[in-house]
């Protein structure tokens, strides 16, 4: 019972606030934009129920996220060590700063067109843009962090007997890993946006291919189901996330 | 010998504007073995300067250190630092972990590290709070943990940056008696660094008074022969702290009516 109250008043609220955004959105759609550019949510479910149960929603949510999650995982197991290294040493920072600082500026949409005429438009774009997209916020937000360690943290080891090595891995690294946590939490969020500009312009399916065939043959449910799909998994991803921060890194809290 | 000994140092910082502050000026000073050593002045006097140099972590700009004869050239497990906040500690570790980490640093077995760790985790009073985080502790039990963690490591010497000046008075009162009670016990050679006279009657059994920066080094010392636990109270304790107060009340007026 007191957990059930715990419950409804944590998630009670929350629940709420995503059942008024389609109760408005149902409003709106039935009353005040009447159109079938405008599809009411109900619509939209049973379409989306119906692309679920003959596979292809599922086709082209897999495909999207098979991509995010290779160049995800890729672009973060580059990006940590660089972004160490970049910490650690000024002249590793000065070598590769110009890299990071010039290229973090051309937005990885940019890149699509390249990506495309290097590695066609198969999987390899994809996962090139998604490692491009990754790579630099996680490198940014791990060298950022190596930098905030407190100095009496790594003073403490020293005159405590530790190795520089030692220090590295027992001082360094452990104190890194709130801030590689949030720079792959971000990275996350943008690889959303990459992926579907990708699938936008270059590929055979994926979410955001729904999305231009659905403008291609004017399906606007078929659209809509793709949106509202990418918005639930980018929330689900993103609370997956936060979950596993807490559960598995709590006691790398940035506080101390 | 002593053990340690300051010779004529010198010690100048530059701005970032590239001008010089003389912090320390023919600073001699010498510690010796087994005493515990409070070295008292106003702020910005340059005591933490002092502490730094002793550590390692920063070399004088002129003069020698010498320690045991040899000069210091950096950070050593001889002279281990409990500093002034709680920013030293490992949050990911817990406070029986963060006692270990010298011994583990060093490759000591796990049995006999955790066993040597919960020694003196019990010895600084903190039975039963060693699986929890440095975040989960209050300020003295943090304090605690810094302390263990340097006795566990068994230091030839202890330097102590005003390491109760952050607690409030009761605990820092308890506090001082706690590490009265382990210096009586252990007899590490300690340097505590404190703009606190009441804190440096307490604990010093050598009391050096510094003068006020720039080029700041001892005015004097005073050698408190109180045995045993000292009260506030005592007349030979007041009489103490009247004796440092004089010493150092000039040299307050001046730190404050310093104007760079």
């Amino acid at each position: 019972m007191r957990l059930a109250r715990h419950l409804l008043a944590v998630y009670g609220a929350y629940a709420l606030g995503f059942a008024s955004l389609f109760v408005i959105w149902q409003l709106t759609s039935i009353y005040l934009v009447s159109s079938v550019l405008f599809p009411p949510p109900t619509v939209v479910l049973r379409k989306g129920l119906m692309l679920a149960r003959n596979g292809i929603l599922f086709e082209h949510l897999s495909a999207s996220l098979q991509r995010i999650l290779a160049g995800f995982v890729a672009g973060s197991l580059l990006g940590i060590p660089i972004g160490l290294a970049m910490g650690s040493f000024r002249p590793v920072r000065k070598l590769l700063e110009p890299y990071t600082e010039f290229l973090r500026f051309i937005p990885s949409v940019a890149m699509i067109t390249v990506a495309v005429i290097w590695f066609g438009i198969g999987e390899a774009s994809k996962v090139f843009l998604i490692i491009y997209t990754t790579i630099f916020i996680v490198i940014l937000n791990t060298a950022a962090g190596v930098s905030a360690i407190a100095p009496n943290k790594i003073r403490a080891a020293e005159s405590l007997g530790a190795t520089q090595a030692q220090i590295f891995f027992h001082v360094a690294l452990p104190a890194t890993v709130p801030y590689i946590l949030t720079g792959m939490r971000l990275a996350m969020a943008n690889s959303f946006t990459t992926i579907v500009a990708a699938e936008l312009i270059a590929a055979n399916d994926g979410l955001g291919k729904m999305l231009w065939d659905g403008r291609l043959f004017m399906l606007v449910d078929e659209i809509f189901v793709s949106l509202v799909t990418l918005g639930f998994l980018g929330f689900a991803t993103d609370r997956l996330f936060r979950w596993s921060i807490y559960t598995f890194a709590g006691k790398y809290s940035p506080a101390t | 010998m002593p053990l340690v000994s300051f010779h004529d140092v010198q010690k100048t910082y530059r701005s970032l504007q590239g001008v010089d502050y003389p912090a320390l000026e023919h600073f001699s000073l010498d510690i010796e073995v087994g005493e515990f050593f409070c070295l008292l002045g106003p702020s910005g006097c340059g005591k933490t300067t002092v502490l730094k140099m002793l550590a390692g972590f920063e070399g004088p700009t002129a003069g020698r250190i010498l320690m045991e004869g040899r000069p210091v050239t950096g950070a050593s497990r001889d002279r281990a630092v409990v500093f002034q906040g709680d920013d030293s500690l490992y949050g990911w570790l817990t406070a029986v972990e963060n006692v270990e980490f010298g011994l583990r640093m060093r490759h000591v077995g796990k049995t006999e590290r955790r066993e040597r760790a919960m020694r003196y985790l019990e010895m600084v009073g903190l039975r039963g709070q060693e699986r929890k985080y440095p975040a989960e502790l209050s300020g003295g039990m943090k304090q605690r943990i810094q302390i263990a963690r340097v006795l566990a490591n068994e230091p030839k010497m202890l330097l102590m940056d005003e390491p109760f000046a952050a607690l409030d008075a009761q605990t820092r009162a308890l506090m001082q008696l706690e590490l009265a009670n382990i210096w009586q016990a252990t007899r590490t050679t300690v340097l505590f660094i404190t703009h606190d006279i009441d804190e440096a009657v307490t604990l010093g059994k050598r009391i050096g008074v510094m003068r006020a920066g720039p080029r700041s080094r001892v005015k004097g010392v005073v050698e408190v022969s109180l045995n045993g636990a000292r009260s506030r109270t005592d007349d030979v304790f007041l009489g103490y702290y009247k004796q440092v107060y004089e010493m150092i009340r000039d040299e307050v007026a001046k730190s404050l009516s310093r104007t760079d």
